[in-house]
This record gives structure tokens, C-alpha cells and sequence, in this order.
């Protein structure tokens, strides 16, 4: 699974994005958060107030309970500031 | 005849004439044609904003959203043309054209368009000052607002 990171969450991360495979029971959105918030102290600062935090997968903006699934790519941003 | 919007993201300034007469060019059914031209303002001592995206999700949500406005208003052509990387103020950012038989589809379907860019297209503002400090730009619940006017019920 490909993960990508955009704007203060890639920051924090310290990371644009990065290729990881988490275990089974991670399979949604939200499951991904809570997995991907335990893997470095950045990851933890980045994801530590997951409601300021918006995610799309394969491209297309995702809730929380989306399934999420090896071979996806998932992206986390905070809320859009275009135009 | 069915509309292909035209939808670029770049670095590059873009000029507005060239734009228009790329809408208006060889044919004779367009009655209006709309525009928003989005500029980069010097708030508190802003020296530059620079501007991240999501190379891949930008084009196709962007795509979606002309899709969309050609869907609710008659449209002859659409141009959204929105810049990345560093810009001083005063610097446009992003340019919304409309073509239409007729001015209320052009019009309205201008406003459509930026009002949903700027909640639905992800873009991402950072802004720099000229004594180094640097933060990112929050949302705004106005234009979430903004947006929600043209859902439907």
C-alpha cells in the first residue's frame, strides 16, 4: 500500500510518502490512522488530532470506515486551501 | 456537442487573452463568457504564498467538478487553470472561464466552479512573511458555506 502525505502532515511525517504493509485487521481509513500513528514519533504528531486530518484513496476523497486495502493508494492532507 | 473543459496545473503565469480567445475561437454560439481571476494577496506582511497539490487527484477532481457545471448549465467551454510553487502578492493564482450561450450559465456557472475548487481540489496554501515566520492556510467555514449553496437537495 502506498501512502502519501501533503502540506503540515507531510511535515510532521517527515516524509512525502512511503510504501507499508500493515496487518490484517488494519481495513479502513480509520484502522490505517491508528496504525500509521504508532509508527514514529512524527507519524504520532502528525495524526495526533485525526479530526483536522482529511484522506482520499486511489485519488478520490474517503471516510473514515473506507476500506482500504494492499495495492491502494491512500493519501492524508489537512483540509483543502486552493483557489 | 459535448464540452471537453480545458484543466492545466503549472508553475507558469497564464494569460488571460489567450485563454479567452482559446473559448471564443472559430464559432459563433458563445453569448458570454465569465471569468474569476484569483490573485495573491499581501495579508500581514505576506511575502510570497506557495502553493502544493496532489499531482493526479488535482486533474481528476478538478475534471469532476467541470464535469459537474456542464452537467447543471449549457455551457460551449470551461478553462480552470491553477498555478503551484511560489508566488509574490499580487501574483494571479487561479483562473476560472465560462463560455455560454447566453450570460446568467456563464455567470453562475463561474461562481460554481471556484466556490467547489476552493473546497473540493487539493490544493494547499503556505504562507511566508518577510521575517521568516511561515504558516499554512486553514480552511474557511465561508467557504464551506460558499460551496453548500450550490448543493442540492
Amino acid at each position: 500500500m502506498r501512502v502519501l502525505y501533503f502540506a503540515w502532515v507531510r511535515q510532521k511525517v517527515g516524509r512525502a510518502e512511503e510504501e507499508v504493509a500493515p496487518p490484517a485487521e488494519v481495513r479502513d481509513v480509520a484502522g490505517l490512522v491508528a496504525w500509521l500513528a504508532a509508527q514514529s514519533p512524527g507519524h504520532a504528531a502528525a495524526f495526533a488530532n485525526a479530526r483536522t486530518i482529511r484522506a482520499a484513496v486511489n485519488q478520490e476523497f474517503a471516510t473514515p470506515d473506507q476500506a482500504v486495502g494492499p495495492g491502494d493508494e491512500v493519501a492524508f492532507f489537512p483540509p483543502v486551501t486552493g483557489g | 456537442m459535448s464540452v471537453t473543459p480545458t484543466i492545466r496545473i503549472q508553475e507558469a503565469p497564464f494569460d488571460l487573452a489567450v485563454e479567452t480567445a482559446a473559448l471564443t475561437a472559430g464559432r459563433e454560439d458563445v453569448g458570454g463568457l465569465a471569468s474569476f481571476l484569483g490573485l495573491c494577496r499581501a495579508d500581514d506582511g505576506l511575502s510570497a504564498l506557495v502553493l502544493e497539490h496532489y499531482p493526479g487527484m488535482t486533474e481528476r477532481a478538478i475534471a469532476a467538478i467541470a464535469g459537474e457545471a456542464c452537467l447543471r448549465w449549457p455551457l460551449t467551454g470551461c478553462t480552470v487553470v491553477h498555478r503551484v510553487g511560489r508566488l509574490p502578492p499580487g501574483a494571479p493564482i487561479v483562473l476560472v472561464l465560462t463560455a455560454s450561450s447566453h450570460r446568467a450559465a456563464a455567470l453562475e456557472s463561474c461562481a460554481f466552479l471556484i466556490d467547489w475548487l476552493k473546497t473540493r481540489a487539493p490544493f494547499w496554501k503556505r504562507e511566508e512573511f518577510a521575517d521568516g515566520r511561515e504558516r499554512w492556510v486553514a480552511a474557511k467555514a465561508e467557504d464551506d458555506e460558499a460551496a453548500a449553496r450550490w448543493d442540492r437537495a
